[in-house]
């Protein structure tokens, strides 16, 4: 490589490092009590997708339609189970920001593993650093061509 | 850059030999037997289930995560599934008893030379996933299937014809192990032409003539080498090595043949789709993969189909076509998109990664408690049968996937630099393809 190409390159990781890790403007909401009905059946959450502000204090309320179902939210590592046709709450304040998944974690029948929600705790920031680390990286290799770009005539 | 691990005696009698290999195949046919028999007598619940277990958790991570990345085809050199077949065509477990064929011993059909096959059965497999992953008896069915079928190709045509041509899983080892930091090679070309009787291909007192059909002389890529390590008993020259060399070796030479592009876009599609539909928030999609024969299941089957075997390729044939009109290429359409398909290589098994470890983390507390319990009968072997689910590392799982799914399109775009700059077309269209996919697949995993 040369010395052009090593400053570009270092130029690069340099603006990885920024998206990956420049912290952002928080937009401080007031935290608000919310609260969810969550239905549970075989193998999926309604609703699934759960979008909150950091700092909320989020009570789910889990109801199971057919079998016994739970919800463990990653991460946050809570979980609570709701036998058919009780209402189980599960309340907890969401401080950690980002995208989490949620599992069903009592084996309620096949696809049970595979039994998930996603709880959005203020915007999913890293799926916005990975888009943009991930551009970066085409837009850098675009730019950094191999040297020297050999012809070949096929 | 390539270095010889044969050139220390202590590797080289460890592949040589035939009782290290046959003390892990043993290992791996009994896990196997196992595996089959936990499926059909032990408890229906699929994630207390040996088979499954094991199968799907424990041997896909060490599979994908570890062995195909790294080893390429190491893992078809301990695959217990051609095993019982291939010891009954030789008549034979250790060395050869004697060059006649036992059985009717035919060559496979010209016509089917090919991986089509394994295109097929990959995507029947794909395609119901979500059943066998998920059902002991389903998978026991399909394992005892490959194992009989194995056996039946043994019996009938020569060599390892079911791991050539027929295995779902052959297929995309083959592929990815083009990528792979190891390879068998011959030393020096010259002491093959000069070797009157191919014992590597044809077999000698020493060993068996390759069991993959493959001329070791003539290999320039891992696609179809088993790593077998017959050849390197046979050789008398001693003109068998076994490399470590760069990642991704074999992708400077692009491929020309359909049915290996094809397999790459299967592979980078099903992924996509398996992320999206086992692990993302919509119940409605897994159902209707689940309802094999349902008319959501026809629904599902058909998006399956058409993403995989249309969206996908004529999307990347799109690219190559504005890349041969940037670059006014003369090349046939068919031979740059063949080209090209080479390049999505890494991108595919990097999306495989980046699925797998999602999906092993959170399910690898399983391991511990089917262990110990295999049939879950309420044994408890080794004193962790009430090992409680709980997801692994959760926290690592953004940033990790993160940095493997960038990683991966860093090293397919580099891929299709050197393969643009090869055929003299333009690389930029297949890697805003390339992008634009990764970026898909960032969002159904994040
Ligand atoms: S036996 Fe050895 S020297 Fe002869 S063709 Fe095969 S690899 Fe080459
Ligand atoms: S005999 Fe040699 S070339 Fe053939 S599959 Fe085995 S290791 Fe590969
Ligand atoms: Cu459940």
């Amino acid at each position: 490589m040369s010395k052009k190409q090593w400053f570009f390159a270092i130029f690069v990781v340099l603006a990885g490092m920024v998206i990956v890790f420049a912290p952002l403007p928080v937009h401080a909401t007031a935290p608000t009590q919310r609260t969810f009905r969550v239905e549970a059946s075989q193998y999926t959450y309604s609703p699934a997708i759960l979008k909150v502000n950091p700092g909320d204090i989020i009570s789910i309320e889990l109801i199971s339609t057919d079998v016994v179902h739970g919800l463990y939210v990653d991460e946050y590592g809570i979980s609570v189970t709701a036998d058919p046709g009780q209402t189980a709450r599960l309340t907890f304040t969401a401080d950690k920001p980002g995208s989490f998944r949620f599992r069903c974690n009592v084996t309620c029948g096949a696809l049970h593993p595979f039994m998930i929600g996603k709880l959005q705790v203020g915007p999913n920031t890293w799926l916005w650093r990975a888009s943009g680390l991930t551009v970066l990286a085409a837009l850098a290799i675009l730019i950094l061509r191999p040297s020297p770009p050999k012809a070949q005539v096929t | 850059m390539r270095s010889d691990l044969t050139r220390f005696p202590f590797v080289k009698s460890l592949l040589k030999n035939r009782w290290p290999q046959f003390l892990v195949w043993f290992v791996m046919l009994a896990g196997f037997l196992f595996a089959i028999l936990s499926g059909f007598f032990g408890t229906p619940v699929g994630n207390r289930n040996f088979g499954i277990v094991f199968v799907w958790i424990a041997w896909w991570a060490v599979l994908i995560l570890v062995a195909v990345p790294f080893f390429g085809r190491g893992w078809c050199s301990v695959c217990p599934i051609p095993l019982p077949g291939e010891w009954l065509q030789r008549g034979a477990i250790m060395n050869p008893p004697g060059k006649k064929p036992r059985w009717f011993n035919l060559r496979w059909p010209n016509k089917l030379r090919n991986i089509w096959l394994q295109n097929l059965t990959f995507t029947l497999v794909a395609l119901f996933s979500s059943v066998i992953l998920t059902t002991p008896k389903v998978t026991s069915i399909v394992l005892a299937a490959m194992l009989f079928l194995a056996i039946g190709m043994s019996i009938v045509f020569e060599r390892r014809t079911f791991c050539r041509y027929l295995c779902p899983v052959g297929g995309f080892i083959g592929l990815y192990a083009q990528a792979a930091p190891m390879e068998l090679r011959v030393k020096n070309k010259q002491v093959c032409l000069a070797c009157k009787d191919k014992p590597c291909y044809n077999g000698s007192e020493a060993g068996y003539g390759c069991p993959w059909d493959v001329f070791p002389g003539g290999l320039t890529k891992n696609t179809y080498c088993g790593l077998c390590m017959e050849c390197l008993r046979t050789c008398p020259y001693d003109n068998i090595s076994v490399n470590t060399r760069p990642f991704s070796a074999d992708l400077s030479k692009p491929s020309g043949r359909m049915d290996e592009a094809f397999k790459a876009f299967i592979m980078l599609g099903a992924a996509m789709i398996y992320a999206g539909v086992l692990l993302g928030p919509w119940g409605k999609i897994k159902l209707a993969a689940y309802s094999v024969g349902s008319l959501s299941w026809f629904g599902y089957t058909a998006v399956f189909l058409a993403f995989i075997f249309g969206l996908l390729p004529a999307l990347f044939l799109g690219a190559v076509g504005i890349g041969k009109v940037l670059t006014k290429s003369t090349l046939a359409l068919k031979q740059s998109f063949t080209a090209f398909a080479t390049a999505i290589v890494p991108l595919g098994l990097m999306f495989w990664v980046a699925f797998s470890l999602s999906f092993v983390l959170t399910n690898a507390a399983y391991i511990f408690s089917s262990l110990s319990d295999p049939f879950g009968w309420g044994w408890d072997l080794f004193g962790t049968a009430a090992i409680s689910w709980q997801p692994y590392l959760t926290s690592l799982l953004l940033p990790l996937q993160t940095g493997v799914l960038v990683g991966g399109l860093l090293w397919t775009a580099r891929t299709t630099q050197k393969v643009g700059s090869k055929v003299n077309i333009s690389p930029i269209p297949v890697i805003i393809f390339s992008t634009v996919v990764t970026l898909t697949m960032l969002g159904l995993l994040l």
